[in-house]
């Protein structure tokens, strides 16, 4: 689960949707387990795109596209709106994806890809349009996205954009470090906080 | 400086903030139920911890819970264990839990207003995106991940970045047969689905201040619908009224010393927000939505937009069986489900009763009447709705969030058209391949009594 994250490059995957929700990325019938197995969850993302109703493969879905794949995920706009399952990111994450590149993120979802060492990359409009046009003329083609220096690189058209973090989060990604081993240093705090309002 | 109510109760609330990162918050209340809290209980025992302030936090199952024959124990095995799971945990680390026919269970957002455990002025988190519904009592409530959720077993803290703030201020009265979810409907069809991320919703206005307890829970529950993490109302005589004499509300001179703060928790006449809406509640008409998000909605007297091309667009309604242009009047259904966090109060099911009394349910329509808690199956039988409801063709089901994401057996057939009060229309959300059509109690009742999809202000 927690993993150092760096500099990642690799080929994309794209879903040029928007306002995927978390429904879609990993149905309610999967979200009865009660352990955090990644395998069980990226098993079943997206399960109600990827398969037919008689349980077939969709052939039509880029899942199941060879033609597709890597570690980053390129969707449409809104990605991880709905429910704050934080399933989706397990799913996201158990299937491999270590970016998910959009130009908006719903606010929940993208703590919860956070949470789970996944990175949020949020794009411009112009800058997701040309990717999406790229990884179709040449499915090969590799981004960059580089955590130290906040850069997101198609290596297509060689055009680089910078994306926000804030310098905590940032510095929890690169160390493998996650929100409850920073709150658990600060217990005299919330005391005194405690303490003084009462 | 001039505040807004968010930044009041924010502010009282801030243990620290984290050189350039987020804000260190601490919680009043941590409501947790079966679906999204076992990993976290799981993370805390890997980690070797017990929770931190076991009095801040109260457990229900809710999702998994079957609407009939809750006395028995569960058929589904694996929903079974989730819900034994969330009963163990609270268990061992000494929470509040209220179980299956314990006649406190419910919903855990119409459960916690109810018992006056929701209240004014209070940080309230769920790992649940609904918990926006808990802002209605003048609450700053949000809804947050699994790894959150441990957070705050652990710490009685969060880690968030503070949200921008907006207003959405609807001034004017509501006409006939429009109620508050038709107001939510209607924000979501002019703002979509995104139009509020990033920021926490203060409602004001007129119509906003007319509305009863019930209609402003309804309303702030559907905030996460267009994105807000959460949305708010400042508490007033309506609130003080509701919260009054409830189970866990302050009595005796702590109410009198609460409810003078809770007077103080409204926006400074001043108060800069990052962004204000305004809306006329005159151009607000019963909603219904044709789509697959909830900001795919038009008056039911409108036709479907005939000028989108998009290929989300045109995904959505090849789902739904319809097509651009097209008014949905008239349109045969198959189920009706009244219930979910959103509508699953006693005021939803005046209202359904209300439209449906001396009628019959249509021969074809499948009709899941779902309370939102015990103490609501309580208030309907003490008021006789049952019986109007009875009369109607209408059973009354056990609580629990039901069809609303077909957790349990609660599930509507692909390809079917389901007239639902509840809060989304995602794919498959009622079930593999289910057609939601998101609307009021209103045109839910409409629809169940006609089979086909009416104006309610038709047999009003």
């Amino acid at each position: 689960m927690k993993q150092k994250f760096n500099i990642i490059t690799s080929t994309c995957v794209p879903l040029p949707l928007e306002n995927v929700d978390t429904d879609q990325i990993i149905p309610a019938r999967f979200l009865k387990a009660t352990t955090r197995e990644e395998k069980f969850f990226g098993d079943n993302l997206f399960r109600d795109w990827r398969y037919n109703p008689d349980g077939s493969l969709n052939k039509d879905f880029v899942l199941n596209n060879p033609t597709y794949g890597g570690q980053i995920l390129v969707a449409g706009k809104n990605f991880g709106s709905g429910s704050s399952r934080e399933h989706a990111a397990w799913a996201i994450a158990g299937y491999g994806f270590r970016v998910v590149v959009s130009s908006f993120f719903a606010d929940i979802h993208k703590n919860n890809e956070l949470n789970n060492f996944v990175l949020p990359v949020v794009v411009s409009e112009g800058f997701l349009k040309e990717l999406f046009d790229s990884i179709h003329a040449d499915p090969k083609m590799e981004v960059e996205v580089n955590l130290p220096e906040q850069t997101i690189t198609n290596k297509a058209t060689g055009k680089s954009e910078h994306f926000e973090i804030n310098a905590y989060k940032k510095h929890c990604l690169m160390n493998g470090l996650d929100d409850i081993d920073f709150l658990l240093t600060n217990k005299d705090k919330i005391e005194a906080w405690e303490k003084a309002s009462r | 400086m001039a505040n807004t109510l968010f930044d009041k109760i924010w502010d009282a609330h801030v243990v620290q903030k984290v050189e350039d990162g987020p804000t260190q918050l601490y919680i009043d209340r941590l409501y947790c139920h079966e679906v999204t809290s076992p990993q976290a209980f799981a993370g805390l025992r890997a980690r070797g911890l017990k929770v931190f302030r076991p009095d801040h936090v109260y457990c229900m199952p809710d999702h998994n819970t079957p609407t009939h024959d809750q006395d028995k124990p569960i058929e589904d095995p694996v929903s079974k264990t989730q819900v034994d799971t969330l009963a163990k945990n609270a268990a061992d680390f000494g929470l509040a839990h209220f179980g299956m026919m314990d006649k406190r269970n419910g919903i855990i957002h119409v459960v916690g207003p109810e018992r006056g455990l929701t209240l004014p002025g209070m940080t309230i988190v769920c790992g649940d995106s609904h918990t926006s519904t808990h802002g209605a009592m003048g609450a700053v409530a949000f809804g947050i991940g699994t790894s959150e959720v441990e957070m705050v077993l652990a710490s009685q803290c969060i880690l968030q970045s503070r949200p921008k703030t907006m207003r959405i201020t609807i001034d004017g009265e509501l006409g006939k047969g429009v109620t508050a979810k038709d107001m939510a409907l209607y924000m979501m069809s002019q703002m979509t689905t995104s139009g509020a991320t990033g920021y926490f919703v203060e409602y004001a206005g007129s119509a906003v201040r007319n509305l009863s307890m019930e209609g402003r829970l309804t309303l702030c529950n559907l905030s996460i619908e267009m994105g807000a993490r959460g949305g708010m109302v400042a508490p007033d005589e309506v609130t003080f009224d509701y919260i009054k004499g409830r189970e866990h509300a302050p009595k005796g001179a702590d109410w009198e010393k609460a409810v003078a703060y809770w007077k103080t928790l409204k926006s400074d006449e001043d108060a800069v927000f990052d962004k204000e809406v305004r809306f006329d509640a005159a151009d607000i008409q019963p909603m219904i939505t044709y789509g697959t998000n909830p900001g795919m909605g038009m008056g039911i007297t409108e036709k479907i937009p005939a000028d989108d091309k998009s290929a989300s667009f045109q995904k959505s309604l090849d789902y739904m069986g319809f097509q651009p242009g097209e008014s949905l009047l008239g349109k045969k259904i198959d189920y009706v489900f009244l219930g979910a966090c959103t509508n699953g109060r006693i005021e939803d099911f005046r209202a359904f009763a209300s439209l449906v009394k001396g009628k019959q349910k249509a021969d074809h329509v499948i009709a899941w009447l779902v309370p939102g808690s015990w103490m609501v199956d309580a208030q309907i039988r003490e008021e006789g709705l049952d019986k109007i409801l009875e009369e109607a063709g209408f059973a009354i089901r056990q609580p629990g969030c039901s069809a609303c994401l077909a957790m349990n057996d609660d599930k509507i057939p692909a390809g079917k058209y389901s007239v639902s009060t509840s809060n989304r229309n995602f794919e498959g959300r009622q079930g593999p391949g289910a057609r939601t059509l998101l609307a009021s109690p209103l045109v839910a009742a409409a629809a169940a009594v006609t089979g086909v999809i009416t104006d309610p202000r038709e047999l009003m």
